[in-house]
């Protein structure tokens, strides 16, 4: 604990955090459409971010895979080009789409030069609007998505957590992997592609940002090309799910010499008065930096592990609090017994006024460093947009995490923090662990 | 993940360099002591990176002692005499930054991203640990622990991580290059204290480092600071020269087969010893990668893509890799993973076939022209991220290049020629220098947890 105070001392007087000083401008377009826009001129490009809310959580029942493959295919072909075409008239643009299925959101990061803008959102647009879904493409793409299952199924970390996910939420959408199952995605047909495309892709679900060398009335006017042809509406959003796993330890066993090791309980919804609180607290159990409570303890004193993390996971139809860390088989127990520790230690005695400090030092400072780079500060934006945040939020998200107390952090700490819900999912030939089931 | 080991193989195109025409804003000098100084100018928002470079590597390991040189980037934040253990990061943190260090075969590095005003203070501490690192038993010991961990992570829980180790192995018959990074397990077990500081009192010092900060900087500025942190540190006067043993012709071609039951989906993997860029040579490290691009760029439009995945569909998947930035000579590697039913060998005939092929069809001139276009576009592309701009000069001034030739390479770049490709592909497939590894997949009796 000496070494915490001399670093206070040291640098007292040097805790202002820069600003982040961006100017965001609302923008609606005459058809509807509404985005956030930073216009940065220095450099000739524009990074684009569009979002269509309930991602592959919007699978059809007997479907599972299709939003994931169906996502996968929309740079596969669209209008009069084939899959290579398509590949061949981006290329020769330069222009960057990725396009990807997450469990909450189909997400699609553009960048794009100035001087062929226009020529490229053409490309775009037609991908969005008119992707072919060719038996070819479908086949070629199906096939790589079943490789990827066939791999995840001996990857000790993509083992851990679709375990870990099943246990949580059952027949949920969230307890199943969005790649879908090697029977699930070999079943897939053309016609539950373009039926999870018009589930996915509607209007009334579209969040947009766009950072970098375009204009307001630029960016109006490309909005109303690329999404004024998608459907009006999409599918339903999924219902809500509560989390629902007690406490324990669950082994799935498969030899390799490193256990990992995947733990959780139930989280926090992002609106709940509490979330300030809870993610310093987070922060100080597990986050990000060297000088977590976990890292500390299983890292630096024991040499336990390589790292080890903690963070609240809000999701839109549910929320965790979860946390990950891999050590050897004979280590095992002796992890999973310091983290049970170190949970409990937290459900009880709460924080330190001067771990809360550092915490608070630490999140209000990193803050503004998160907003380097067009692409970056497009992704932020349309998160926010999603998490129905205003832009004047990223000026006082700071005092939020400054007006965090050390009674906060404890109330939350004992109405949250819970070692006897908190469960773990093992995958490995650990030693000195037993399953609770 | 955090201390971790650079990426050896990075994808060359990604690393388009400035041309002089729309460089960014760069200015270098040395200090007194021999230590260079970069600074590259982005005044976008008030940040900045804080960036040390030594010109040491695993390469430069003693024999026995592999690992050391990425043991000894995680104790540097072990502590001094004037910050504990542990202290370094903390004060970062407690300024609202962030920290972090890697280790190459050619280079080890440190940062910290903060606020620009605090620029002072991390240059006071990155000097205090250039020369006064302290190391006890009591914090190198469970650091070993959390080197071995991070092997058994990256490496031991990792078939494919395996193989590749196997295959560098091989292919370096004489060269350091072939011990990995992180090192053997077997001798990072016994590495210890007296090692690390063996290796730190012999490669860390002012006339072996480079200074590179990034963004919202003025060059005076930084001079000021640089002069007043590390310039009172003196050179050390017996700094070794930069020699590491090098490879014999090779004259055998090599085969390795390995087999786990872990591997998801089989492939075959050829690397071929490559010529790296060299300063003020550097035009068959271009011409190699357009090679790569063409061979196995993107699915759609790579030679081994169209051809093997698009109309024969004979693989899942293609690929083609080459990294120029290298001290000593580099590999080349292609990837062939078949589809179901289809052997390694019938995978290793498909990518012999695509070589042959383009042996002799030569370039295609309208993919050839995209990649000039491509290559182009990244320079406007890459000056967006403040970081990744900084580690591309630190990358080059440790691979023996000066920030002349970082700045030359896209000239370097657009002026390839279709015949320069064609030329370089016929120097460098020569199977003598070559190793050739199948990923096997053991099939056991039975397996728990498997596809659902």
């Amino acid at each position: 604990m000496i070494r915490f105070v001399l670093a206070v001392t040291l640098t007292l007087f040097a805790t202002l955090p820069a600003r982040a000083e961006i100017d965001i401008l609302e923008v609606e377009s005459p058809g509807g459409f509404k985005a956030w826009l930073v216009e940065e001129h220095s450099i000739p490009f524009v990074a684009l971010e569009l979002r269509f809310r309930g991602g592959t959580s919007l699978d059809a029942p007997g479907k599972r895979g299709a939003i994931n493959l169906m996502t996968a295919l929309l740079e596969e072909g669209a209008g009069e080009m084939d899959s290579q075409a398509f590949t061949i008239a981006t290329e020769s643009l330069a222009a960057e789409f990725r396009f990807r299925a997450h469990d909450d959101a189909v997400a699609i990061s553009v960048k794009v030069l100035t001087e062929n803008r226009a020529e490229a959102m053409e490309l775009l647009r037609q991908a969005l609007i008119e992707p072919r879904f060719d038996e070819d493409a479908i086949e070629r793409v199906r096939s790589q998505v079943l490789a990827g299952i066939m791999s995840d199924a001996t990857d000790p970390e993509a083992m851990a957590s679709r375990r870990f996910h099943e246990l949580a939420f059952g027949d949920h959408p969230y307890g199943s992997v969005s790649d879908g199952t090697v029977d699930s995605v070999t079943a897939l047909s053309r016609d539950d592609l373009t039926a999870a495309h018009g589930a996915v892709l509607g209007q009334d679900r579209v969040f947009a940002s766009a950072v970098g060398d375009i204009t307001a009335e630029e960016l109006t006017d490309l909005l109303d090309t690329l999404l004024g042809e998608l459907p009006a509406t999409g599918a339903p959003l999924a219902e809500r799910i509560d989390y629902s796993l007690d406490g324990g330890l669950t082994l799935v066993d498969f030899d390799t010499p490193q256990s990992v090791i995947l733990f959780g309980q139930r989280g926090l919804e992002r609106h709940d008065p509490d979330f300030f609180p809870a993610y310093v607290m987070a922060q100080i159990l597990g986050g990000g930096g060297f000088s977590s409570r976990l890292m500390e303890e299983v890292r630096e004193k024991r040499g336990l592990t390589y790292g080890i993390g903690a963070y609240l996971y809000p999701m839109d139809l549910s929320e965790m609090f979860m946390g990950m860390t891999s050590t050897v088989n004979a280590r095992a127990g002796e992890t999973v017994a310091v983290i049970r520790d170190e949970w409990l230690r937290l459900a009880e005695d709460g924080v330190s006024a001067e771990e809360l400090e550092r915490a608070q030092t630490y999140l209000t400072g990193a803050y503004p460093l998160r907003f380097d780079g067009n692409g970056r500060i497009a992704n932020i934006l349309v998160g926010m947009q999603m998490d129905a945040l205003t832009p004047d939020y990223i000026r006082t998200r700071n005092d939020r995490i400054n007006a965090v107390t050390v009674e906060d952090i404890q109330r939350v700490a004992s109405e949250l923090v819970d070692l006897d819900g908190l469960h773990f999912v093992v995958v490995g030939k650990p030693e000195g662990l037993e399953a609770t089931n | 993940m955090h201390r971790a080991i650079a990426p050896t193989l990075l994808l060359a195109c990604g690393l388009a360099l400035p041309t002089v025409t729309t460089a960014e804003e760069v200015t270098s000098f040395t200090l007194d002591n021999g230590m260079d100084v970069v600074v590259i100018e982005d005044h976008r928002a008030p940040v900045a990176v804080n960036m040390v470079w030594y010109r040491v590597g695993a390469a430069d390991e003693p024999a026995g002692k592999s690992g050391i040189a990425h043991f000894l980037e995680h104790l540097m934040f072990k502590g001094t005499e004037s910050l504990e253990p542990g202290e370094f990061s903390s004060t970062v943190e407690l300024n609202g930054g962030s920290d972090n260090a890697f280790t190459s075969q050619d280079y080890t590095g440190y940062f910290q991203r903060v606020a620009a005003d605090r620029l002072g203070l991390m240059m006071e501490m990155e000097a205090d640990r250039m020369t006064g690192l302290q190391l006890t038993d009591a914090e190198v010991l469970p650091e070993r622990d959390v080197i071995l961990e991070e092997r058994n992570q990256r490496v031991e829980n990792s078939a494919g991580a395996l193989f590749g180790e196997q295959m560098r192995a091989a292919q370096y018959f004489n060269h350091p290059y072939g011990i990995p990074i992180i090192g053997w397990k077997h001798e990072m077990e016994g590495l210890g204290r007296e090692d690390a500081l063996d290796f730190y009192s012999e490669y860390y010092a002012p006339n072996n480092a480079i200074l590179i900060v990034a963004g919202d900087v003025e060059p005076e500025e930084i001079r000021t600071l640089a002069e007043a942190h590390y310039g009172a540190i003196p050179a050390n006067p017996d700094l070794p020269d930069r020699v590491r043993p090098q490879e014999p012709p090779q004259r055998a071609e090599r085969r390795l087969s390995f087999a786990d039951p872990r591997v998801g989906n089989p492939y075959v993997k050829r690397t071929y010893l490559a010529p790296e860029r060299n300063s003020g040579a550097q035009q068959e490290a271009a011409a190699l990668v357009y090679l790569a691009e063409l061979l196995g760029g993107s699915s759609a439009s790579s030679l081994m893509g169209q051809m093997l995945e698009f109309d024969e569909k004979s693989a899942l998947y293609t690929t083609a890799f080459y990294d120029g930035l290298s001290l000593d000579a580099t590999t080349f590697t292609l990837l062939v993973m078949p589809v179901e039913g289809r052997t390694l060998a019938e995978g290793e005939a498909d990518m012999d076939r695509a070589i042959a092929r383009f042996l002799e069809e030569g370039v295609d001139e309208a993919t050839f022209e995209r990649l000039k276009m491509q290559l182009r576009a990244n320079e406007i592309y890459r000056k967006d991220s403040l970081q990744g701009l900084a580690r591309s000069y630190g990358e080059a001034l440790t691979s023996g290049l000066t920030v002349e030739d970082v700045q030359a390479w896209p000239e370097v770049l657009q002026k390839v020629t279709p015949e320069d490709v064609e030329a370089a592909a016929a120097r460098l497939f020569d199977r003598a220098n070559a190793v050739t590894g199948y990923l096997e997949k053991e099939e056991l009796a039975m397996l728990t947890e498997t596809a659902q």
